[in-house]
Order: C-alpha cells, then sequence, then structure tokens
C-alpha cells in the first residue's frame, strides 16, 4: 500500500507542476450571439439612490442606468445627454431638454424630474453628503441648512422640456458640474410611490439610462438589460451587463478573470506579475487621483515650520517612489496638487503653469533641517507622528518615508497604523503630524482640486490657514473667464511649492485586464468607470 | 431535562443581553463614527445626517431606543448599507454562512475523527507521521493562504480541463460550496484531529477495552461500540462554539470566494463603525453561540451517562 | 531482580519427597529503587524521551537565534535598500558603480511630425530599437526610428520573449508624439532579461504590428546609495564602471529591500514572547477557571460558564480597537504588554470550556471517590488528581494555542495594535509574504517555516509530555 501510494502522490504532484501550462479556460464572460458581458463588482453597493451616492460602486451602476443632463464622449468631452442644448453666462443659464427621452417606463422625461431630484437632494431630511454641489445654485445652501423651504430653490421649470437655472453667486463650470451624479433625474410620483423606499431595491428605481436593473441579489450579484425606452438605444449594441461577483480581493478577481467568469479586473502591484506568468494582455490608463502626504498645521505643531517642510522637499524622489515602492505602471511622479489631465485654458494646465521641481539635494536639505532645529530652539527634531491607514499598501508607503526621513535626515518618524473610521477620527481632530492622504476628481474642471486647501474647506486636514491662498480659489470659483482662473490656479500651484503645504507624491496609474473581445469600453477620469454603455462584444 | 433547558434558555437570554450593552459601550468609545467618511462633510450636511440617523440624541437615550427596538425585533437600518435593515441583512446572509460552516464543521468533524483515530491506533507508525505532519501544517499555515492556494488551484484544475468545470468563486450551487468549505473547516479539522488522538490514546488502553479485546470482538465493532463514544467528547465540547465560530468567522474565505455569507458584514461593520449593523450581529451571533453551547451540553448528558445534568 | 531464588538441590530430586524448609529466606518484597512520586517519575521519563529531546533542541535553537543571532549578523533590519528590492536568497552580488542619474530629456526629433496629416492603417512597428546606452538598473534607454503616419508609440516590456501581440507583458508608458522615439525605464529595472517591444499608434489606436528587442540590465548603485549604505566612504577612490560588491542577503530580502534574515531575528523576540508566553498565561488561567467549574458544578458552575459564553460572544476586532486605546498605546509605539493582557483576556474560555468538561467526566471516576473517603480535601483533589488527568486536552490547547497566538499578533500589528512599523514580527510577515506568494515566495516561505518549526516544537513537547505525565499511557510500561 505504501509504495503505492507514493507514487499516486508524486503523479499528482507533477501533474500539477506540468499543469503550470497556459492551457485557456474557455472564457463565457463575453458572448457575442447574446452580446452579454459578466463582470465583478469591488463591493456592494451601499446606495443607488442617485442624490445620496458617493462611492465608486454606486456612480459606476448609477452611470449605466441613469443619465444626466449632459454626458462624456469617448475621449472625455462634455456632451448632450437628456439636454439638447444650453447656454450659461455669469447669473444663470437655461437647459434644453430633448423630446424623446423616456423613462424605462415609457414616461418621458421632463424638466420637473430634475427639479424635483435637486429640490429632494438639498432637503436637509435627505441628508445627501453632496448637497453641497448645488450651492452656486440661488438659495440652494439655505435650502440644505434647513432656512428656506425646498421650493425656494432658484431652479424654474418653464416648460416640460425647458429647466431655468438662476445662480446665487458667480461660477463658470456650472455645466463640468451638472453631469455629476448628483444632478440625475428623479420622477416625482414615482419616488413618492416608494414611500421612503427608494433606491433599496431593484423595483424601487426608475431607469432613464441605456440600461435598467432587472435583479439585485445584495453581495452577491447585479443584472443589468438593455432599455428599451432609452432615446439613443439604436446605438446601443450591448444587450445585457450582469455584475455575477462581488467581492473585493483582487486576486480572487483575478482567478475569476483567468477562469473565463469576467470581462475586466483591476491588477495591483502582486497580482499583475501573475497575471503577466498567465500571458494576459494587460493595459493601464492614469485614473486622475493624486496622492500627498498632508502636514499639520495647528498651533504647536513641529510641522509648522516652513524649513522642515522644505528639507523634507529636498530629500523625497517622488520618481523613486514611483519606480521603487509603487512599482506598478502608469503612476506618474507626484509634482503638483493638480494632475496632468486637467485641462487650463487650451490646453492642458500643466503645460500652461508648470509645476515647479524640488532638486533633491540631501546636503541643501540638511542645511534647511538646521534652520529648523534653530528656529524651533530644539536639540533634535522630536519625533514626527505619520498616520496611516492599515492597507498593505499604506503600511508599504509609509514604511518607505520612514526609512527615507531617517536615513537621510535622521527623524524619527512614529506610523501611526489606525483602521479606517479611527484614522478618519484623528484626521479630523488634527492628531498627527503628517498624513498620508489623495484626492479623486469629482468633476472635470480644475476647482474640483483648487478648493482643497481654502481654509474653509473641512477636507483640508492639516487646517492651513492662508488668506491669498482662499483669495485666489474664490477667483477660481466665481470668475467667469478662463484666463482669469487659470491663471489664478497657477499662482496657487506656486505657492503650494514655495510653502510646502503638501507634498505630492504620485499620480495614480492602474493597470487591468479586459477581455480582448470586448471593444469600445472607456475608462474615464470622471463618470462611470469603466463605461461599457457603447462597448459591443466582436467575433 | 426540560427544567434544565429552561433555566439554561433564561440564563442565555441574560447573557445575550450583557453582550448588548457590553457592545454598545464598546462601541461608542470608541473614536469615529458611521458618518465619517474619506470626502469631509460640512458641518450642515453633518448635523442633516446625524439628526435623520438618531445620533444627535444623548448616548442613554440611543441606548434605550435600541433596547427597545431590539426587544421588538428591530434591529434598525444599517448605516453603510443606507436603504437595507439589518434583519434583511441577517436573514439573507445568515443562511448562507450557515451552510458554508455546517458544511464545513461535517468535513472536520469527519476527517477530525477518522484522521485522529487512525493517528491513534497506528501511532508511531507511517499514517501517525504523515496525518501529524499535516496537521502540524495545518494549524501553522495561516487560513488565507489555504483560501488562495484552494482558489488556485481550481483555476489550474480547469485550465487541465480546458473549460471551467468548478467553479473558482461565487454561490449558488453545491460545486460552489465543496472547496471553500474545505479550507474553511481546515483549522477545525486540525483541531479536532489532535484532540481526537489524545483522548483515543488514553483509552487505547484503558481496562475496558482490554476486556473487549479479550472477548474476541472485533476491532471495528470495538471502536464505534467502545472507543468512539468516549474519546468523542472532547471533540463535541469544542463542537459547539466552533460551529458558530465557523458560521460567523469565515470572513477570509467568504471575501477570497466572493461567497454573499454574514462574515464579511461583521467584520466590515467593526471597520465602517456601522453601528446597527455591528450591535444586530453581534447581538445575533450572541444568541446563535449560547444556543449551540446549550445544545453541546444537552448533547452531552446523552452522549457520556456518566456526566449526568443537576 | 537481586531476588534469586536458591532451591535446595535436595528438592529437585523426585525421589525424595521429603520437603524440609529452605534455608534462604524468600525476600519480601524489596525496595528495588527510591520510591518516585508522579512528578519525578514524570521527569525521569520525559528526560528518556526522544521526541521532547527534539524538541528540546529545537527551543534552544530558537533561543539561541533569537538573542545571540543579532550579535552575530549585525544588519539593521529597517534599513531599505531599494536596489536589492524583494530579493531571492542568493550568493553576494557586485554592482557596478554610476555617479549619479541624470534625467534623460529623451530624443525628440524636431524634423519629424508630431501628429500624422493623415490615419493610415496598420502601421508596421518601428525599425532599428536599439539601446541608447549601456542599460543598467538604473536606467534602459532604447530608441527606434520614427515611422511615417505615426501619432505615438507604446512601450511595452516582460520578462520572456512576447508569443504574440497579447503578450507584450507590461505597458510601461505611450509617447504621444510621433517625433519622441525614445523611452527611459526605470522602473524596478532588476538585474535580469528584459523584452521590450513598441507598439505604433496612429495617436489614439495602437497598431497590431510590434517589435521586440532584448535587453540585460548590469546591476548597477549609484553614489548617493552608496554612500548611504556604506559601501563606500566620502573619500573612497572609485571611478565610474568600477566593480562594488553589494551587501549580502543569505535569505534574500523583503518588498522593501530589508534583510530577511535580520527581520527574523528581530521578529523572533515579538513572536515568540507573545507565541508562548500568551499561551501559557491563558492555557493556565483557563485550567483553573475549568477545573474549578467542573469540579464544584452546580450554581458556580452555571455562572461560570454563562461568564464565559459571555466572553466568546464579544466582537473581537471591536475590543482589541477599545484595548488599544484604553492602554494608552502612543502613535508608532509597540504595544506588546497590552497586547498580551488583551490576547490573555479574550483568550482563556475555549481551555476553559474543555478542562471543564474532562474535569466532569473525571470527577465521576472511583478513585476520586475513594481518595475522598480517605479524608483528602478538595484542592488536594484537583491538584493531585483531577488536573494530571486532564493532561492530554490541556496540552492539545497549548499545541494550538500557540500558532492561534502567532496570528492573532499579526492580525493586531496589521490593525495598529501591536507592533509598530518597522518592527516585525513572523506573522505579520507571513502576511505581507502572501502577497507575493507566487512571485517571490521566500518572504512567504521564511516566516511561515519559523512559524512551523516552533509550532513543532511544541507539539513534540506535548507528546513527549503526555507520554511521560499522562497517567493512563503510563501503564503501559
Amino acid at each position: 500500500m505504501r509504495p503505492k501510494f507514493f507514487l499516486f502522490l508524486t503523479a499528482l504532484l507533477a501533474g500539477f507542476v506540468t499543469s503550470l501550462s497556459f492551457a485557456k479556460v474557455e472564457s463565457t464572460s463575453a458572448n457575442f450571439e447574446t452580446q452579454t458581458i459578466t463582470l465583478a463588482l469591488t463591493q456592494e453597493p451601499p446606495q443607488l439612490n442617485s442624490m445620496k451616492a458617493t462611492d465608486q460602486v454606486s456612480s459606476l451602476i448609477l452611470g449605466h442606468v441613469m443619465e444626466g443632463l449632459l454626458s462624456y464622449d469617448r475621449r472625455g468631452r462634455l456632451i448632450p445627454g437628456v439636454a439638447e442644448k444650453w447656454e450659461f453666462d455669469a447669473s444663470g443659464g437655461t437647459f434644453w431638454l430633448r423630446k424623446d427621452a423616456k423613462w424605462s417606463d415609457g414616461k418621458p422625461v421632463t424638466a420637473d424630474d430634475f427639479l424635483f431630484a435637486w429640490q429632494t437632494a438639498l432637503k436637509p431630511e435627505t441628508a445627501s453628503e453632496y448637497s453641497f454641489i448645488f450651492y452656486s445654485i440661488e438659495n440652494a445652501e439655505a435650502i440644505n441648512q434647513g432656512d428656506k423651504p425646498a421650493e425656494a430653490l432658484g431652479v424654474t421649470v418653464i416648460d416640460d422640456y425647458t429647466l431655468k437655472v438662476k445662480f446665487g453667486s458667480p461660477i463658470g463650470y456650472f455645466d463640468k458640474l451638472a453631469a455629476y451624479t448628483t444632478f440625475f433625474p428623479v420622477r416625482r410620483d414615482f419616488f413618492e410611490s416608494r414611500a421612503g423606499r427608494y433606491g433599496a431595491d431593484a423595483k424601487d428605481l426608475l431607469y432613464n439610462g441605456p440600461f435598467r436593473l432587472t435583479a439585485w441579489t445584495h453581495s452577491a450579484s447585479l443584472k443589468m438589460v438593455k432599455n428599451e425606452h432609452y432615446w439613443d438605444k439604436d446605438n446601443i449594441t450591448l444587450n445585457a451587463i450582469n455584475a455575477d461577483y462581488i467581492t473585493e480581493d483582487s486576486r480572487s478577481r483575478l482567478n475569476l478573470y483567468i477562469d473565463g467568469k469576467i470581462v475586466h479586473t483591476r491588477l495591483d502591484g502582486e497580482t499583475y506579475k501573475d497575471a503577466l506568468t498567465q500571458r494576459q494582455r494587460i493595459r493601464s490608463f492614469t485614473t486622475g487621483s493624486v496622492f500627498y502626504l498632508e502636514y499639520n498645521f495647528r498651533d504647536g505643531r513641529v510641522t509648522r515650520n516652513l524649513n522642515l517642510r522644505k528639507a523634507i522637499q529636498h530629500v523625497f524622489e517622488p520618481e523613486e517612489f514611483v519606480n521603487k515602492v509603487l512599482a506598478t505602471p502608469g503612476n506618474l511622479p507626484g509634482r503638483s496638487l493638480f494632475p496632468v489631465w486637467l485641462g487650463g485654458v487650451e490646453d492642458k494646465f500643466r503645460r500652461e503653469y508648470k509645476a515647479k521641481e524640488a532638486k533633491i539635494d540631501v546636503s541643501l536639505a540638511r542645511e534647511y533641517l538646521q534652520k529648523a532645529i534653530q528656529e524651533l530652539g530644539v536639540k533634535k527634531i522630536p519625533p514626527l507622528v505619520l498616520l496611516a491607514g492599515n492597507s498593505p499598501t499604506s503600511a508599504k508607503q509609509a514604511e518607505y518615508m520612514q526609512g527615507v526621513l531617517k536615513e537621510k535626515l535622521n527623524i524619527d518618524v512614529k506610523i501611526d497604523v489606525q483602521t479606517f473610521k479611527q484614522r478618519l477620527a484623528k484626521m479630523t481632530s488634527g492628531d498627527f503630524d503628517i498624513v498620508a492622504a489623495g484626492w479623486g476628481p469629482d468633476f472635470d474642471d480644475i476647482m474640483t482640486f483648487g478648493d482643497l486647501f481654502a481654509s474653509w474647506n473641512l477636507n483640508n486636514r492639516g487646517r492651513y490657514n492662508n488668506p491669498e491662498y482662499d483669495r485666489l480659489v474664490r477667483i477660481g470659483m466665481t470668475s467667469t473667464d478662463p484666463q482669469t482662473r487659470m491663471d489664478a490656479m497657477g499662482k496657487l500651484q506656486d505657492i503650494l511649492y514655495e510653502e510646502a503645504v503638501i507634498l505630492p507624491q504620485y499620480e495614480q496609474g492602474v493597470i487591468y485586464l479586459m477581455h480582448p473581445k470586448l471593444k469600445g469600453v472607456v475608462r474615464r477620469v470622471v463618470g462611470a468607470d469603466p463605461d461599457f454603455r457603447r462597448a459591443r462584444v466582436v467575433k | 431535562m426540560l427544567a434544565y433547558t429552561i433555566k439554561r434558555l433564561l440564563a442565555g437570554v441574560i447573557t445575550v443581553w450583557f453582550i448588548a450593552t457590553a457592545t454598545f459601550i464598546a462601541m461608542h468609545s470608541v473614536p469615529g463614527d458611521p458618518l465619517m467618511n474619506d470626502k469631509a462633510v460640512t458641518e450642515e450636511i453633518r448635523k442633516n445626517l446625524e439628526v435623520k440617523y438618531g445620533l444627535d440624541k444623548s448616548k442613554p437615550e440611543q441606548y434605550f431606543i435600541f433596547m427597545k427596538n431590539m426587544l421588538a425585533g428591530d434591529f434598525g437600518i444599517s448605516f453603510t448599507q443606507q436603504n437595507r435593515k439589518v434583519n434583511d441583512i441577517i436573514r439573507d446572509h445568515f443562511p448562507v454562512s450557515a451552510t458554508l460552516g455546517l458544511l464545513a464543521v461535517f468535513f472536520a468533524a469527519i476527517g477530525g475523527i477518522v484522521w485522529g483515530a487512525l493517528t491513534a491506533l497506528y501511532r508511531n507508525r507511517l499514517p501517525d507521521i504523515i496525518i501529524m505532519f499535516l496537521v502540524i501544517l495545518g494549524i501553522s499555515v495561516p487560513s488565507f493562504v489555504f483560501a488562495a492556494l484552494g482558489q488556485l488551484s481550481l483555476v489550474k484544475i480547469n485550465q487541465l480541463l480546458g473549460a471551467s468545470v468548478i467553479p473558482v468563486a461565487g454561490w449558488g450551487t453545491f460545486a460552489h460550496m465543496l472547496v471553500p468549505s474545505l479550507v474553511l473547516g481546515l483549522g477545525t479539522m486540525a483541531l479536532l484531529t489532535r484532540l481526537m488522538r489524545s483522548s483515543m490514546l488514553e483509552i487505547v488502553n484503558e481496562d475496558y477495552i482490554k476486556t473487549a479485546k479479550a472477548k474476541g470482538l472485533s476491532p471495528l465493532r470495538i471502536f464505534f461500540k467502545h472507543q468512539l463514544r468516549n474519546a468523542i467528547l472532547p471533540v463535541l465540547t469544542v463542537l459547539g462554539p466552533q460551529i458558530a465560530a465557523i458560521t460567523t468567522g469565515g470572513f477570509v474565505v467568504e471575501l477570497v470566494f466572493a461567497i454573499p455569507g454574514l462574515g464579511r458584514y461583521f467584520v466590515q461593520a467593526v471597520q465602517q463603525l456601522d453601528y446597527t449593523v455591528i450591535m444586530g450581529t453581534t447581538v445575533f451571533y450572541g444568541a446563535f453561540l449560547v444556543f449551540m453551547v446549550i445544545l453541546v451540553d444537552i448533547i452531552y448528558g446523552f452522549v457520556d451517562p456518566r456526566v449526568r445534568l443537576q | 531482580m537481586s531476588d534469586s531464588i536458591l532451591l535446595n538441590s535436595k528438592s529437585t530430586n523426585t525421589e525424595s519427597l521429603d520437603f524440609t524448609p529452605s534455608e534462604i529466606a524468600l525476600g519480601v518484597e524489596q525496595i528495588t529503587r527510591p520510591s518516585l512520586s508522579y512528578w519525578e517519575d514524570a521527569w525521569i521519563r520525559l528526560k528518556k524521551n526522544t521526541r521532547a529531546l527534539i524538541s528540546l533542541y529545537i527551543v534552544i535553537g530558537l533561543t539561541l537565534f533569537t538573542l545571540i543571532g543579532p550579535l552575530l549578523w549585525q544588519v539593521d533590519p529597517a534599513l531599505q535598500d531599494l536596489n536589492q528590492l524583494s530579493q531571492a536568497p542568493s550568493f553576494p552580488k557586485t554592482a557596478i558603480f554610476i555617479e549619479e542619474h541624470i534625467r534623460w530629456e529623451g530624443i525628440i526629433l524636431e524634423d519629424f511630425p508630431a501628429e500624422p496629416d493623415e490615419f493610415l492603417a496598420n502601421l508596421p512597428a518601428p525599425a532599428n530599437l536599439r539601446t541608447a546606452e549601456t542599460p543598467t538598473t538604473q536606467a534602459v534607454r532604447i530608441r527606434w526610428d520614427p515611422v511615417v503616419g505615426a501619432g505615438g508609440y507604446a512601450v511595452y516590456r516582460n520578462q520572456h520573449l512576447p508569443e504574440g501581440i497579447n503578450d507584450l507583458g507590461l505597458p510601461l508608458g505611450t509617447k504621444l508624439g510621433g517625433n519622441e522615439v525614445s523611452y527611459e525605464d526605470r522602473l524596478n529595472v532588476e538585474g535580469r532579461d528584459y523584452f521590450y517591444s513598441i507598439v505604433t499608434t496612429d495617436g489614439y489606436d495602437e497598431s497590431d504590428n510590434y517589435v521586440t528587442l532584448k535587453v540585460s540590465p548590469e546591476l548597477s548603485i549609484t553614489r548617493a546609495d552608496a554612500l548611504v549604505r556604506g559601501l563606500i566612504t566620502e573619500d573612497s577612490v572609485i571611478a565610474n564602471g568600477d566593480e562594488i560588491n553589494l551587501a549580502f542577503h543569505p535569505f534574500g530580502t523583503d518588498y522593501l529591500g530589508r534583510d530577511m534574515l535580520a527581520r527574523l531575528m528581530e521578529g523572533a523576540r515579538v513572536s515568540l514572547f507573545i507565541g508562548i508566553v500568551a499561551p501559557f498565561l491563558y492555557v493556565m488561567f483557563g485550567i483553573f477557571y475549568g477545573g474549578f467549574a467542573g469540579y464544584f458544578g452546580g450554581k458556580l458552575d452555571a455562572m461560570l460558564m454563562r461568564f464565559a459564553d459571555f466572553v466568546v460572544a464579544l466582537p473581537f476586532l471591536l475590543f482589541m480597537i477599545l484595548f488599544k486605546i484604553a492602554f494608552g498605546i502612543g502613535p508608532g509605539e509597540s504595544g506588546v504588554l497590552p497586547m498580551l493582557i488583551a490576547l490573555v483576556l479574550l483568550g482563556w474560555p475555549a481551555t476553559a470550556r474543555l478542562v471543564r468538561g474532562q474535569v466532569l467526566q473525571i470527577r465521576t471516576q472511583g478513585y476520586i471517590e475513594a481518595a475522598r473517603l480517605l479524608g483528602a480535601k478538595d484542592h488536594y483533589l484537583i491538584i493531585r488528581h483531577i488536573i494530571p488527568n486532564t493532561m492530554g486536552v490541556i496540552l492539545v490547547t497549548l499545541t494550538f494555542a500557540v500558532p492561534a497566538a502567532i496570528f492573532t499578533e499579526a492580525f493586531l500589528s496589521f490593525i495598529g495594535m501591536g507592533v509598530a512599523p518597522p518592527t516585525p514580527s513572523w506573522g505579520s510577515m507571513c502576511n505581507e509574504g502572501v502577497k507575493t506568494m507566487l512571485s517571490h515566495p521566500h518572504e512567504l516561505i521564511f516566516p511561515a517555516l519559523f512559524i512551523s518549526i516552533t509550532v513543532l516544537a511544541f507539539n513534540l513537547l506535548g507528546d513527549g509530555l503526555t507520554e511521560a505525565l499522562d497517567s493512563r499511557m503510563r501503564s503501559r510500561e
């Protein structure tokens, strides 16, 4: 019995090892005849009520089953959605809706649907986290604070297909905002008929996008089919999109992809090597998010000292960080708060306003450090607390920073690892010296990054307070002349560099796998990403 | 017996109440709250949110409201899954975890009893050494490694066969349950093997076994009629809590195999500080555990005639 | 043994039926060896037991590794060597010295259009793909001839020769101009063979043709890096192109280039401390708790067990976070002692249950009754009779408690309670090693191996102790 048993074992092992061959599994995730594709989601969508959704997965689903006034084309430019035409000046503007846009029950999409959605989003009892995005409209903020009724909103329905908007304060980029998820329409009678359950299940939503939800099994799957009432349905090729798997584990999704079960998965620093050995075609794109270290500017913090920050600025090499620590393609070294994809006046912003780069010079940095030590009146810089999250990538990045500061400047860094909510609590209360942070764009205008470090913005966790900075932010928000706005932002970029307000680390790029027979998928910086609406399966 | 059961159940209710209270206090003592997010919200929006979710009330008030609702069977609405009642979450996802867990325990129990008995009977010979080696591997290698390896093996097998025969992730058919429950049960299987082995070794030398052998009973008969029943007692003792632990603790397996179970909610709720889900799942889990323990104690009394309850 | 009975030769004679009393007194029972107590006897058996001896050697080995190791291998476990990321165990390597890396502006042709005048189909791959200078691990610079109609070029890198357009490997980046005909690759370049492929694009879509170049970068190091690593000093006389010996890493390096051997040694301290002391403590506590509960029974038993159920049902993660705050662990500090306390506070119920079950079984045995009739007090019974008989179960729990504690510690460090980075522990090294399980298995294998060895030692010790201590097994001589 024994020798045979061992023989069997070795045979099994040998078979296993040689099976590291590249026999491919027949893929079932993209079907040409039925034009159906299968996906995996990274998490269960917390909210499919467009007035309240804040996260990426919900935006992905909503971007496919709903449509706003404006939409984005293949190149990321604004194009008509439900609105055919729009016109704006400093005090307000008008949207003219198309007449053939319909809901999934056949009824037409009217201007009142938008009015109702925007009013409801602003009502205090809705408690929408993105209600601030309406604040440029007259009375919006007051409504949200409960000081005025929802009907006071500066939006009027001229007729079923004409919507007029009045601004409370001038704004030059309202059309960019209007493409965001929170601006999607919601029909009054349908919403009221759901008795508070709007958005809870597939049957509790009405759809005006290219697809509609037919089934939603929580934590397990979502099924979408083509919406026969969509005004542009003739240009939609896919018949069904099935999100049949929900898991956060990237390796698990890679296994599903290799097993032919899903059409797309994102790769991270470790799974991409497996994908390479599996001979898969890897693609990359830049997500448009920026990551940086924020300093704490509150009283009593060592990081208030400019020379200390400048010392750090001159030893940190974004290139080494991107190439060795992140070690995946697609990431760009961080040089500015404003990523490279942002539009300027005519060309890209970063081409028109070049970001200044700190020269990596250890001895110069040490000079700054000496000045800082003298100014602070200490013998040595006390240990700095670096607040980090507890994901493996955060830990790795934090450890790298710790190593750099120790080796080059002899500064001790204590890494404060906190779980998600505890980290947020500390960020809000200011219990850190340096914190690893980042920002993803909400809309396609420079102001999505521009106001981050204004003194009134709660996302300015370090409480950086500079009146000149605030002044420039206001220009960017309210001026309608593109040149004036961009000049202000250019000066802002210089202040960020000269005062070393933040330490930019990288602009995020991701690598991913996409089924070779699925064409026409668009990757977006803002909006639903990946965008499968106009995709098609080829033979 | 009936009186005993009732007494235990009453004590169980009190235990669950203690669990709920302790968790409530712990939950509110930890910094952070469910409304905080990566993108900070303005003061007024935050106020709106607090009012909507009842977080603007004082803590004792929130406690009483929670207790009142809990007695009525209502655990409220989740903070993160903003349209789902906690009751629905438990109702939809617990059966999945339970199925997975029971299957895992089944494998673990069968495996543990069989391997454990084998090692005791073939003590110090080859089967013993191999099995003990595997047991050590089973307990020193963390579960996420096994889950990852398990899934990888499925991918390789499918590649060998050229088509996706065994699903590598997801839930729905028996084929989906097989490998995940095996992986989930591995740790318990190792523990049960060890326990079974040590208790079998003690029994193997008992006098009544020698008597049975002298009487001429076949080894199989001896095993089933005498050894098993006595050796299984420590196994039973851990089985109750293990079932409860596995059923709600399958977080890693649920994550890797994309299984819509309760374990994921349980862990993510704490990370997100989703108050209602934490309370709901903890109370539910606590009640389930207490119930399992009571069940096992009663069974214990049946299996071992020497242990008579009160 | 020393008894011997000398028979009178006469009595073997069958003729004589004359029984005379023998002259040698038949021995009454003599003491052949000193009387041993239970524990003394156990000790002797333990010493003879091979398994226990092996485990003893392992434990001694681990202790030496932890305490003496760092003195012999004096490498800083926190020193990051970004030139040697995730290196497998190997012999010392040499690197070429380079003064410093200067960013390459690249080659942008002036007399070639950036955008094509018309879009051509099926653009060919560029010709004359070559390296612009000697490739090193600091940078690989490649260049090629421009293609008419090109709006850009996509650069790919693979570790084997591509087998087709879908096997080009990692997309390093895309040059957005028909006149940008060069690329500098600095993405974690290692000293191995790479295959770079270029695909022409029209500014939007890539064509289906590609060209490949094999490049073998040389391992190199810059002056700044060499200074920081201590490989040269300020006044070393060294020129570009000279060879320097890189630091030797016998067990390889981790994902930030830190020496694995040094990290394993430092990790041993935490892991062994937690992995041995914590289980020991909470198993001890569980034994007494469960022993009392099972022995006394009745209401005391019921109350104690309900409390145990209560502790088990508490959400672990939540309470760990709470403990972390309650113990006031500062940021970045290693809270080993609080972690120990937390582990003990939440870990004892399982042992208590098991022991209680055993005790319930044992106390009905005959010898307990007998001893009580002889006047034995409760605590005497518990210590002298009951607990030794529960040894089997206790030892099993102890064996399992060790790896459980090590992995719980890894989990706790992961959430910020426990060791703070960069302090390693075997469990957290396993956590990190799993991510690169397939590409760099050594990062997982070594810490897992050490954990397995520790577990093995305890297993063997447990077996040996069982054989020595367990009364029922001892009856088998």
